[in-house]
């Protein structure tokens, strides 16, 4: 294709690029280099019958000037990063200092609401990803050996909880589980404790979200690694039968190697996706336990305040997570790439 | 094929397998199925605390309603709480990203499939970097040009940034659906006297919807689904259904209403699983498309 008409089928879709996901990117970063002005302050002497007071008063009407003409605020450089909400550089050093043991310090650490986050957005992104990955790739095998009219009914079934919306599938969990609910009161019986509620234990508001991360995602494996079934060479398969392969070597040998390229794309793509971690949280109510990075640019943008340098912080290092996430990927692609020409 | 490989599976095997997909079955749907179940009851029914069987049986709906089922949970949210409106919103909101992300992502797409320069390559690259990125780190980068530019609120607005937000994905799924297309057929239109554009017009169009229905179900899926972009720049009265039931939370799970959300997440359930219901192949063949050619 000549470079001239490349450009034109590509302008389109590039425009919508530039303008709405690399400009904001921009944006961010060059907001979360910012405050918002403080309040403008004016000294006003009252004078009355006991003599004159100077007091000093909130501006109001030049409060909102400054802030109208200046929307960015004022610049102050990466004094955003290390302030306490971001990356709480002189708190670690004093929690470093006064604390004696390991376990101390890193309890503290997770007092602070960036490394919390941090912590939970890593847990879940590495727990439930093999979970996913192992449970899709059992219910392909399995579907696989199904009769051939049973398969598209089970699909249905298994795409159900993958396609409805986060939010949606994470409430109906959520409604369950409740101490009121058929699953939360179940399990009151099963333990024999009337009092016991997942919402309450942080340990099992963590358990509970990675059950619903692997529950939400593992058809979607489910469903790559059953298209890769159908592709297995059959006269490996065969000749592995002739040579008296069991069933499980078969498995290990021959199907296992055959799926490993979807294993890695299926790893890939739910590690981008359970890195952005968020709706389950707003789901399942769980921010008093759970906030991952996401939740934390949402909290600060909702409401009245709307911290957008804030949050434009937290999105920064949110988007450096996600390249060190994917920078293994981009080094293959390009290795694979420079080896091809 | 299939058959002659479960007739050869023991018995003890059949049987397990058999048991985890039932197993698997009832973890996928049965949530489904209770919560559109007990969006007929009331709340002391669907969230019991004497005896969790009140939820199938209604005792305390037949007490309070009089019959086993009631629409009350339904009138609340879709009458007395507007969830009407949302719903207008969020089905013009996932037609025009539909529209117009197939329409500017079909051409890229094209574009990307037949190209043979080295920027086709950094351009999938840049895109697979654009998709790795979380929605909600962009839109705090959307909130201050769109409030000083008076765009903020508006669904038109949102629709673009939709479109934006899908373009990586889109261009990927289109690209390599394009890329399975034998690139003889528009070259020969064009060795025929075409232009370019006159090739793809005539030539490509008429074979490529297959990929541009799987492509556009899945624009429809992450437009009607979307939550961060949605629920922070619309403003309240242009709201889609995501974002109103996160406010239903908000509001009404003091005041004891909680099943005005039960009925309204069943009723953004159900264009869901018409859905998949009709486009279960085209859902199956998009997820796929990007992962077996490697």
């Amino acid at each position: 294709m000549k470079h001239r008409s490349f450009f034109f089928f590509f302008l389109p879709t590039a425009l919508a690029m530039v303008l709405f996901i690399f400009l904001p990117i921009v944006s961010v970063v060059m907001q979360s280099m910012y405050v918002q002005h403080e309040q403008v302050f004016v000294e006003v002497e009252n004078c009355d019958i006991f003599g004159c007071k100077k007091e000093r008063m909130i501006d109001t009407a030049a409060t909102a000037k400054l802030r109208a003409e200046q929307p960015l605020g004022r610049f102050v450089g990466f004094e955003n990063y290390f302030n306490r909400s971001h990356l709480a550089t002189s708190e670690i050093g004093k929690i470093w200092a006064t604390t004696e043991s390991w376990s101390d310090f890193v309890g503290q650490l997770f007092n602070l609401p960036f490394y919390r986050a941090l912590a939970f957005t890593l847990v879940f992104t590495f727990a439930s990803t093999p979970f996913i990955i192992l449970l899709g790739f059992l219910i392909a095998l399995s579907v696989n050996a199904l009769h051939e009219r049973l398969k598209g009914l089970v699909i249905f079934f298994s795409l159900l909880p993958f396609v409805v919306t986060q939010l949606v599938g994470s409430l109906i969990l959520f409604w369950m589980i409740d101490a009121r609910g058929i699953v939360g009161n179940s399990l009151q019986f099963l333990a024999n404790d009337p009092d016991l509620s997942l919402k309450a234990s942080p340990t099992l508001t963590w358990v509970m979200l990675i059950v619903y991360g692997v529950w939400h995602a593992a058809p979607f494996a489910f469903v790559i690694f059953y298209a890769g079934l159908q592709t297995v060479p059959q006269d490996t398969m065969e000749s592995a039968m002739i040579d008296g392969a069991s069933r499980w070597q078969r498995t290990r040998f021959v199907t296992i190697p055959h799926i490993t390229p979807l294993i890695t794309f299926v790893a890939l793509i739910q590690l981008m996706d359970n890195f952005r971690v968020f709706e389950p949280i707003v789901g399942f109510n769980a921010s008093a336990h759970a906030t991952s990075l996401s939740w934390i640019i949402y909290n600060d943008l909702d409401g009245e305040a709307r911290l957008i340098n804030s949050a434009a912080t937290t999105s920064v290092l949110t988007i450096i997570g996600v390249a060190i996430l994917l920078s293994p990927v981009l080094v293959r692609t390009w290795r694979d790439w420079t080896l091809k020409t | 094929m299939a058959d002659t490989t479960s007739a050869k599976q023991p018995l003890g095997l059949q049987i397990a397998t058999a048991a985890f997909i039932l197993v698997w079955l009832i973890i996928a749907a049965f949530p489904f199925i209770w919560t559109l179940w007990g969006s007929f009851k009331v709340e002391l029914d669907f969230f019991s605390k004497e005896d969790w069987t009140n939820a199938i049986t209604g005792v305390r709906t037949v007490q309070e309603t009089g019959n086993a089922f009631t629409l009350n949970g339904y009138e609340g949210a879709w009458i007395q709480e507007d969830f009407w409106r949302s719903v207008i919103n969020t089905f013009l909101i996932c037609f025009f990203v539909v529209c117009t992300s197939l329409t500017i992502g079909t051409l890229g797409g094209y574009a990307l499939s037949r190209t043979t320069f080295r920027y086709g390559f950094w351009l999938l690259v840049i895109a697979l970097i654009f998709r790795a990125m979380p929605p909600i780190t962009l839109v705090s980068g959307y909130l201050l040009p769109f409030f000083e530019w008076g765009l903020w609120g508006h669904l038109s607005t949102t629709i673009i940034v939709l479109v934006a937000i899908n373009q990586p994905f889109t261009l990927w799924l289109l690209h390599s659906f394009f890329s399975k297309i034998p690139k003889d057929l528009d070259e020969s239109a064009m060795v025929d006297g075409c232009t370019r554009w006159q090739a793809f017009r005539h030539v490509i169009i008429p074979v490529m919807w297959p990929g541009v229905i799987t492509t556009g179900l899945f624009s429809f899926l992450l437009a009607y689904n979307d939550f961060a972009v949605t629920a922070m720049l619309l403003s309240k009265e242009n709201q889609t259904m995501v974002p109103k039931i996160a406010g239903f939370l908000g509001t009404t799970q003091t005041e004891g209403n909680v099943m005005f959300a039960v009925a309204a997440v069943v009723s953004a359930t159900v264009p869901l699983f018409i859905l998949v219901m009709v486009f279960q192949r085209q859902i199956v063949s998009g997820l796929t498309a990007g992962a077996v050619k490697g």
